[in-house]
């Protein structure tokens, strides 16, 4: 543990130019997983910035019919919105899916898309992790993988020393239900504000595992749209895990049906980033949502899936377990219309 | 035979004396113990698996405002007694494990030690190390003996012969996993050191045993035993992790007498609790059982191989029900164990019993499949009148009345039938026998005061949440035939008499008989109508023992698992225990003891894992965000019973151990139920969804 300054600036604009100029401060929301990476070392910043009070903390209907979510709004108060409630489930059941009701009344909407990768090399700052300390090597592959990524993992694997290497999941479960919404980011930064396509928010580890998001240093997010969906709309989120409740996913689905012969289907616990299943979707435009046409579009899908061998056994059982998750999930949809 | 004590308030479900303070925060824990200007202390761990310290630079620790002090090998006091490496800490450069202490930093905050931890900069020569434990590992060695005393091989008849002309036989390997006891107190220690005082040396310590705890602080430090106390009068769990010092304890002596006059507290962090509090040694187990037409056993064998730390054997007994549970003419039994370079296996909840019911209970599963036989009946028909063992009779047995009502309870006659399915779940059901040794300690010794109108009883006894605060009382008011109001028991002090420790399930049959032998003792020294102050002691090594006959609580487990037909996540709709544990002292204790270790097992079943990265030398998912332990969502109906048992041998409360019976044979009957409900037995732990995915429509 660092010792560290605390600021809790006026505003979102003196709170964006802080951290901005400073390399070493970080923005502060619910604390959930910084306070945990402050403990650990993981994260070790001169300045935490207080954003909590900054934000919106409302949801409030947009003219086209969708929702804003102001970034201060807690993952336990949006789920239990009945907007959100009504309209997109897949959201609030993701939500609910996700940590303790302890914790989801202190995560936010800004944060929890932000939280780090659970790879336990990444937490423990006595192993060699690209993510932590770009540069050192990666100290999983080969090692726990059994909550690691299946897809869009570097093609330098599995050299644990190169740069590159990175198998760690991106873990939040609301995050892998805003990819399938399709939702859209406020974010404020030192140069004015930008929009940006939550499925473009997270990266994947390319040339930087260290980087999880597209976003630069010192911007921030302030609030997040969800588009409107059409009335007879579906959707659906499905979480595996081994522990009933207060675990991370294995692996999880969401799935939305807008009712224009599209479907989108957003996984999580498979990869860096919530991974939007464009080749299924592709399949599956147009088509009739039959098992047999989920399966073999999810086999197509997953075509490229890496699994990754490891002292736990490793994750080769993602493969399977994804995409009987995913046609289960899309079963149940139909069933449900 | 002893003469029962007629159970007045035994038997009654008094509520628990320390609950109110519990539920309300006032009970104080050994690190929040009220100390004029604490001092606090962290350890610092060694990041290599094995090698030499070359180097150390305090310099940026140095610069720090605040730190008090910095121990290291260099300057660290020379104890008096390292024979015990594993709480021989800081008197040489040898890194035996990863993650052992190297150093603790005192600071005048918490925060400030552990920053000043953290700029420590050690440097290693390190060796290559070898932590993993294989089925045919080169290191396998047999232990002179096994924990607790028992021989590390049996063998009688011949269980190759039965093996090869046996009507149905089973072979098969099983393993559990590294388990880690996690009590939600960590260990902690507030300590202070004042050389002037007559008793120079306290500890307010988190343990099972303030007797015990203060043997072993004394020989380490070369202090008359009179020299120290030991204070504990709650304890937030320990699963026997408290039940003998770690290294943390001795760190915390030790800065306190860095620090003379200045209290010191010393917590471990959760993760540190994965490398310095003990586990359970993952264990193989090679069964053979083999059974005639009827059902009947011609062999049971189990050769188990499990690890220990190069510095310290610890020899899990593992095999050892096996060699009593049921009737076989031929047996055998081994052991072999690797030492690693590895953190120190120890007690943990049912030792011996809690992995050795997993192999076997699993295997009498397999062998009723392969006989075409219920496995409650196989059971049931394998009963031997006398322990197989030792040959003497039991002093009771309740085994078959527990598989009886249990199967009463559960409705398992009209089980469904295999791969039954209802809706998206694939329903199995499990049946497992449970067993714990009825065990008293050698020493302990009890006072009876009259006091102000009310008896007082002290004894150094410790309450690791189990219930001794309000069950000694019980024994204690029916010895002395005297309202439980009227009895107020002192425990968790080295002020009162020795005491031994909470383990082994023995507290309540040790402690409850001293009681008794001091209560009867008083009476007959005082009569009826005692005065102010008067006095006696009595021990337990007073009270009738006997050793004709062998003692054991029973038990059957009975679980229901559904496994999902699309995921294959398992949840446990029921899971229902009976046991056979002598009387039950107090119900609701008992209850919680039960369920808690019934609990354990489910866990143990489903979710509980020490992931090792043999690479780098320790357990990687160690916080409890990663290394998982069962909630409540994962089952819905946990029941515990009992059958009315009056043992007339194991002491005069007629009572036996409750606290570790219950984690017995759980697992196994989860796996059984699993394999019933997907037609995949699994035989290592803990049963995850990725094993039974092939087993799925
Ligand atoms: C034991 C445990 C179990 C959990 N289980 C789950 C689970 O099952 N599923 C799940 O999805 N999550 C789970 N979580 C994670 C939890 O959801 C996240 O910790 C939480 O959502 C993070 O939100 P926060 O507001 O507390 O973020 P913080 O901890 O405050 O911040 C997280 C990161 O986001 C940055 N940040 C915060 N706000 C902003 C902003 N407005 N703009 C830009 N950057 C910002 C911070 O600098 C930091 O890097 C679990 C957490 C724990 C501790």
């Amino acid at each position: 543990m660092k010792p560290f300054s605390y600021a809790r600036p006026a505003d979102v604009a003196e709170a964006v130019r802080t951290v901005a100029t400073e390399p070493g401060a970080v923005f502060l929301g619910g604390g959930t997983n910084l306070v945990d990476h402050l403990k650990l070392g993981v994260a070790r910043p001169e300045l935490v910035v207080d954003v909590r009070r900054l934000t919106s903390r409302a949801v409030v209907d947009l003219e086209d019919g969708g929702l804003r979510i102001g970034a201060a709004v807690t993952n336990a108060e949006l789920a239990a919105d009945r907007r959100v409630r009504e309209r997109y489930p897949v959201l609030a059941q993701a939500l609910l899916s996700g940590a303790t009701g302890q914790l989801r009344n202190m995560a936010t909407t800004g944060g929890n898309p932000l939280q780090r990768t659970r790879c336990v090399y990444f937490q423990d700052v006595t192993t060699a992790c690209n993510k932590r300390e770009p540069g050192s090597g990666c100290t999983a592959v080969g090692g726990s993988t059994r909550n690691h990524a299946i897809l869009g993992t570097p093609g330098v694997l599995p050299d644990p020393t190169a740069a590159e290497t990175c198998i760690a999941t991106h873990p939040s479960d609301m995050a892998v239900a805003l990819a399938a919404l399709d939702a859209l980011v406020h974010v404020q930064g030192p140069a004015g504000e930008r929009l940006v396509p939550f499925p473009e928010l997270h990266r994947l580890p390319d040339d930087d595992p260290s980087r999880d998001t597209v976003l630069e240093h010192g911007e921030l997010i302030t609030a997040i749209d969800l588009p409107p969906l059409a009335a007879g709309a579906r959707s659906a989120y499905r979480k595996v895990r081994d522990r009933a409740s207060y675990a991370f996913a294995l692996v999880s689905v969401a799935a939305v049906v807008p009712g224009d012969g599209e479907i989108r289907l957003a996984l999580g616990g498979v990869a860096h980033k919530p991974w939007r299943a464009r080749r299924a979707e592709e399949i599956l435009r147009g088509a009739p949502l039959t098992e047999h046409a989920v399966r073999g579009a999810m086999e197509a899908e997953l075509t490229a899936a890496q699994p990754q061998p490891g002292v736990d056994g490793g994750n080769g059982f993602k493969i399977p377990l994804v995409q009987r998750t995913v046609v289960a999930t899309v079963r149940d949809l139909a069933l449900e219309a | 035979m002893p003469e029962l004590l007629d159970p007045r308030a035994i038997g009654t479900d008094l509520a628990r004396r320390d609950g109110a303070a519990k539920v309300c925060g006032t009970a104080t824990y050994a690190f929040e113990t009220p100390v004029e200007r604490p001092a606090f202390a962290h350890i610092v761990q060694a990041t290599v698996p094995l090698g030499r310290i070359t180097a150390v630079d305090t310099s940026a620790v140095d610069a720090l405002d605040g730190v008090l002090a910095v121990l290291t090998a260099g300057n660290a006091e020379r104890l008096a007694w390292t024979d015990d490496r594993e709480l021989a800490v800081l008197q040489d450069d040898e890194v035996a494990f990863r993650g052992q202490p190297v150093g603790v930093v005192i600071a005048e905050t918490s925060e400030l030690a552990r920053q000043a931890a953290d700029l420590l900069r050690f440097t290693y020569d390190e060796r290559e190390h070898d932590s993993e434990l294989t089925v045919d590992h080169p290191g396998l060695y047999k232990p002179d003996k096994v924990n607790a005393g028992f021989p590390t091989d049996t063998a009688e008849g011949d269980v190759a012969g039965a093996m090869a002309t046996a009507h149905a036989t089973v072979e098969q390997t099983y393993a559990t996993a590294m388990y880690h006891n996690n009590p939600l107190e960590p260990h902690a220690t507030t300590a202070l050191w004042d050389a002037e005082a007559e008793v120079p040396l306290t500890l307010w310590d988190s343990t099972q045993g303030v007797h015990p705890a203060r043997s072993t602080v004394a020989k380490i430090f070369g202090l008359e035993r009179e020299r120290i106390r030991v204070v504990c009068p709650y304890v937030g769990g320990g699963f026997g992790s408290k039940g003998t010092p770690h290294a943390n304890l001795v760190l915390a002596a030790m800065a306190a007498r860095a620090l003379p006059g200045r209290p010191v507290r010393l917590a471990l962090t959760r993760q540190q609790m994965f490398f310095l509090a003990g586990y359970r040694t993952p264990t193989i187990q090679r069964m053979q059982v083999a059974a005639d037409r009827t059902g009947r056993l011609q062999a049971i064998a189990i050769d188990v191989v499990e690890q220990t730390s190069r510095i310290k054997e610890f020899a899990e007994q593992t095999g050892v029900p096996t060699r009593m549970m049921y009737a076989s003419p031929s047996r055998r039994t081994t052991h072999r164990v690797a030492a690693l370079d590895v953190p120190v296996p120890s007690w943990m909840r049912a030792p011996g019993e809690c992995p050795g019911m997993f192999g076997p209970e699993v295997a009498l599963d397999e062998l009723a499949e392969a006989l075409e036989m219920d496995p409650v009946e196989l059971r049931i028909r394998n009963e031997p009148e006398k322990d197989p063992e030792s040959g003497k009779p039991w002093s009771s047995r309740n085994l078959v009345a527990c598989l009886r009502e249990g199967a009463e309870r559960f409705g398992w006659a009209d089980r469904p039938p295999a791969g039954h399915r209802d809706g998206d779940w694939l329903v199995g059901t499990g049946v497992a026998s449970s067993v714990y040794p009825t065990y008293r300690q050698a020493s302990s010794t009890a006072t009876v005061r009259f006091e102000a109108g009310r008896y007082a009883v002290e004894i150094g006894a410790a309450d690791l949440g189990t219930g001794a605060w309000t069950v000694l009382p019980q024994i204690a008011a029916d010895a002395l035939d005297v309202p439980v109001d009227d009895v107020e028991v002192r425990i968790g002090d080295t002020r009162y008499p020795r005491a031994s420790v909470a383990g082994g399930s023995s507290g309540t049959n040790t402690w409850g008989s001293a009681i008794v032998v001091a209560a009867g003792a008083f009476r007959d020294k005082f009569g009826g109508d005692p005065a102010d102050g008067d006095e006696v002691s009595g021990d337990v090594d007073q009270a009738e023992r006997d050793s004709d006959h062998a003692a054991y609580a029973f038990g059957a487990q009975f679980t229901e698992v559904r496994v999902h037909a699309d995921t294959g996540e398992l949840r446990v709709p029921r899971l229902y225990g009976v046991f056979a544990a002598g009387r039950i002292v107090n119900p609701r204790t008992a209850r919680s003891q039960l369920i808690g270790g019934m609990t354990m097992g489910l866990s143990m079943a489903l979710h509980e894992n020490s992931v090792w990265d043999p690479r780098v030398g320790q357990v990687v998912n160690h916080d409890l965000a990663e290394y998982h332990i069962s909630v409540n969502a994962d089952v819905a109906d946990v029941q515990a019973h009992w059958i009315d048992e009056h043992d007339p041998w194991v002491n005069v409360m007629g009572s036996k151990g409750i606290g570790e019976i219950g984690i017995t044979g759980t697992a196994a009957a989860v796996v059984n139920a699993v394999h019933r409900a997907t037609g995949i037995r699994v035989r290592d732990l803990p049963v995850t969804l990725d094993k039974v995915l092939a087993g799925l429509p």
